[in-house]
């Protein structure tokens, strides 16, 4: 008798589940899909805009317009999807009945505050209890802002864009677009065209903010797009962590997110920010997802520092450069990356650093995995302009693979142009070795907790730079993510 | 406690690979089974086959622990039975503490066997207390799992999981080789410490000398494949002497 005796690897390991994935039924304001010039006055005029910011979102849009017939969206990133029907599009989906910002946690739609607790966002008093200030941007609109008050006795300015259009209109004239111009690149000329919503804060010169600040972003509507936009400005001087997560229902049909973010730390001032984007990546089999095309920019000042982490395990689609221009003497940037994919998902995401100060330093940590059928491409510019003497650059770019249908890419470049530059860069890729899951497993840990285990371990130079409750969430977000892709 | 009859092995995916050519291993509570051969006859095969290494295929034979098979089960199914192995080359995980890693497998046992998790105020003082008996430098258990540790390290790494997760079934597998005299005492001292009326091991060694540490109840000769010899601990000291070329001669003669 021969009897034939494998240990199975198909441990019962359920199909890589999304359990975020619920639709809220709300009733939605929405303008007719499609995008023109009478849709970007209805979205202007919507949210009661000055004449000034109608105006330069024309200008967005025309150059936009100028970019689409010229064909010029983007095709070098390592990304594949058919092509985006930009007339296919809702520009503007508003819950219904919030044209006007709630004036308070009464005034929000309770099915709202519903989802956010499904999506574990301590809102309400939970907010204060954990220390965290949340502003919610449900599809385009910000839902709440919380810990207004006490911030504000700061003189920490934290609210929806559309508020700090209407009562800080200074502010937002005197940096919008000052880092992130509309004729950036194609998506940046998008979002500034349509964009409905997003964040703004401002830290007066000298002031550390006490509190993580937060927003929680959720596309909601079938065939809509999110356009938000961020504006973070830390004043001589001032510190302050923010943080955004992100998630999506699940639908077959692909989403588009096209977000702008603009980082302005001036003299001596630090920021540090940090997202998890969790948007529905698809379904297993490829379809459906969120095609985010975000464009993240911080101008760093004299001595000041901006620091980027970020934990990327959603969308289809991720194309994503968190950058810092180092134009002040002595300033620092960061950036420190975990990207998971798997099952169809693509990201092509990394940095920019431009050293233009002297003294300028930066740090590059970034972590790809790669699982399923995912790809997954680190693209990186490291730039020394011909002034900014002994500027340093350590860029240390790790990928591990999780089974062996699945891609890593690394294209870094490197442009200097002084001689006192010091840059070091490190690769490395590598697999989960079967010696390491089999030492987990006779130690009783099942197959999913060994893998999962072994990818935090291997993220943990990332995951450490994150805010200890936001680490957590992390944490467990790649053991969901990997669901699947193991045995 | 532990019964292997006629147990057959390949290495997976590999024609003609066949490593144990029928095993037969009889180990009774409490006991200290010592099993010792020259390179390749098996050894280490022997204990991962025991643990439900995935690269290695059972085609024939049998394997019971309590009376039940245990060849369907999992590595980690194995380890909640009160299994455990010591490894020969214990894997590296970059950014996983000792002390996070052991709290996982805890729980990980706890969870599977319905009993409830230790406390991590609790767990603390545990580790603390069996890092210090171990000898192991506290700063090591600081770093990640065995990674730049030396040969001796991670084997007093071993020795440190195996005196927290109290197994009932040990397996070492050539702990002792890479060690200097005191780790080898060190390790020994472990053994015998742990050594009770619940509790077996499988000493996998290739020399005799950590057998002057620990006495074995009985010694078997494993060569090609095969036990071609068991006895009590004078066997031990037999091999010392006169190595292993008797068994490698029988062993060619009968191939």
């Amino acid at each position: 008798m021969t009897n034939q005796n494998t240990i199975s690897r198909e441990s019962d390991l359920s199909g890589g589940e999304y359990k975020w994935g619920f639709v809220t039924d709300v009733e939605t304001d929405l303008a007719p899909k499609g995008l023109s010039e009478d849709i970007v006055r209805l979205i202007s005029s919507k949210k009661g805009e000055p004449e000034w910011l109608l105006e330069w979102r024309l200008k967005a849009y025309r150059y936009w317009v100028g970019l689409n017939e010229a064909d010029a969206e983007p095709d070098w990133a390592m990304i594949e999807y058919p092509k985006i029907d930009y007339q296919d599009i809702y520009y503007y989906a508003a819950p219904k009945g919030t044209n006007e910002a709630p004036k308070s946690l009464d005034d929000v739609d309770p099915k709202m505050l519903e989802t956010f607790e499904k999506l574990g966002i301590p809102l309400q008093e939970r907010a204060a209890l954990a220390g965290v200030a949340v502003d919610a941007v449900f599809d385009s609109i910000s839902v709440a802002t919380t810990m207004e008050k006490q911030l504000g006795e700061l003189g920490i300015i934290f609210c929806s864009f559309s508020e700090a259009v209407k009562n800080h209109p200074d502010l937002i004239k005197k940096y919008l677009g000052s880092v992130v111009p509309y004729t950036d690149n194609f998506f940046a000329a998008l979002n500034a065209a349509v964009f409905s919503d997003g964040s703004f804060v401002y830290i007066p010169p000298g002031v550390r903010c006490p509190i993580e600040l937060m927003t929680y972003f959720r596309i909601n509507t079938e065939g809509s797009g999110q356009f938000e936009r961020t504006l973070i400005v830390a004043d001589k001087g001032a510190y302050v962590s923010y943080l955004e997560g992100c998630t999506a229902p699940f639908r077959k049909t692909s989403q588009l997110h096209a977000a702008t973010v603009e980082l302005i730390a001036l003299d001596d001032a630090e920021i540090k920010y940090s997202t998890i984007q969790n948007w529905f990546p698809g379904t297993p089999d490829g379809e459906g997802g969120v095609y985010n095309f975000v464009t993240k920019r911080g101008r760093a000042d004299r001595n000041s520092k901006i620091s980027w982490t970020q934990v990327e395990t959603g969308s289809a689609i991720t194309w994503k450069y968190p950058s810092v221009i180092l134009r002040g003497d002595n300033s620092v940037g960061e950036f420190f990356s975990v990207a998971l994919v798997n099952n169809h998902q693509q990201a092509d995401t990394g940095t920019k650093m431009i050293h233009i100060g002297k003294n300028t330093k930066s740090t590059i940590v970034s972590k790809g995995i790669s699982a399923g059928k995912g790809n997954n491409t680190y693209r990186g510019q490291v730039q020394i302009m011909p002034g900014a003497e002994n500027a340093v650059n350590h860029t240390q770019c790790d990928s591990l693979l999780v089974g062996d249908e699945c891609g890593a890419h690394t294209v870094p470049y490197i442009e200097v142009r002084n001689p006192t530059a010091r840059l070091e860069h490190e690769a490395s890729t590598s697999k989960v070795s079967d010696d390491q899951l089999f030492y987990l497993m006779a130690r009783g840990l099942s197959e999913e907790e060994a893998h999962h285990m072994i990818i935090t371990g291997w993220s943990r130079d990332v995951i450490k730079e994150l805010p200890f409750e936001f680490a957590l969430e992390a944490s467990q977000l790649l053991k969901v993510s990997l669901e699947g892709a193991v045995g | 406690m532990l019964e292997i009859k006629n147990l057959h092995t390949s290495v997976l995916d590999i024609d003609d690979s066949e490593i144990l050519k029928g095993i037969d291993l009889s180990v009774g509570k409490g006991e200290i089974h010592a099993i010792m051969g020259p390179n390749g006859s098996g050894k280490s095969t022997l204990a991962n086959v025991l643990m439900g290494r995935f690269d290695y295929v059972v085609t024939e034979g049998e394997i019971t622990l309590d009376g039940e098979s245990i060849l369907d089960l999992r590595p980690d199914q194995r380890a909640h039975l009160g299994m455990f192995l010591a490894f020969q080359y214990p894997a590296e995980i970059p950014g996983v503490r000792p002390w996070q890693f052991l709290k996982a497998a805890l729980d990980s046992k706890a969870e599977a066997r319905g009993e409830e998790k230790m406390t991590v105020r609790n767990f603390s003082k545990l580790f603390d207390e069996k890092v210090g008996a171990v000898g192991i430098n506290p700063t090591l258990v600081k770093r990640s799992l065995n990674e730049g540790f030396s040969g001796g390290e991670k084997k007093r790494n071993e020795m440190l999981q195996l005196e927290v997760l109290q197994p009932t079934l040990a397996i070492l597998d050539e702990t002792d080789s890479g060690l200097d005299v005191d780790a080898l005492r060190i390790v020994a001292e472990g053994v015998n410490s742990m050594r009770s009326p619940g509790r077996s091991f499988i000493v996998v060694t290739h020399y005799q000398r950590l057998l002057n540490y620990i006495t074995p109840d009985v010694v078997h000769i494993l060569v090609n494949g095969k036990i071609v010899n068991t006895g009590g601990p004078e066997l031990a000291l037999e091999v010392e002497k006169d190595g292993y070329k008797k068994y490698l001669v029988t062993s060619e003669a009968t191939a």
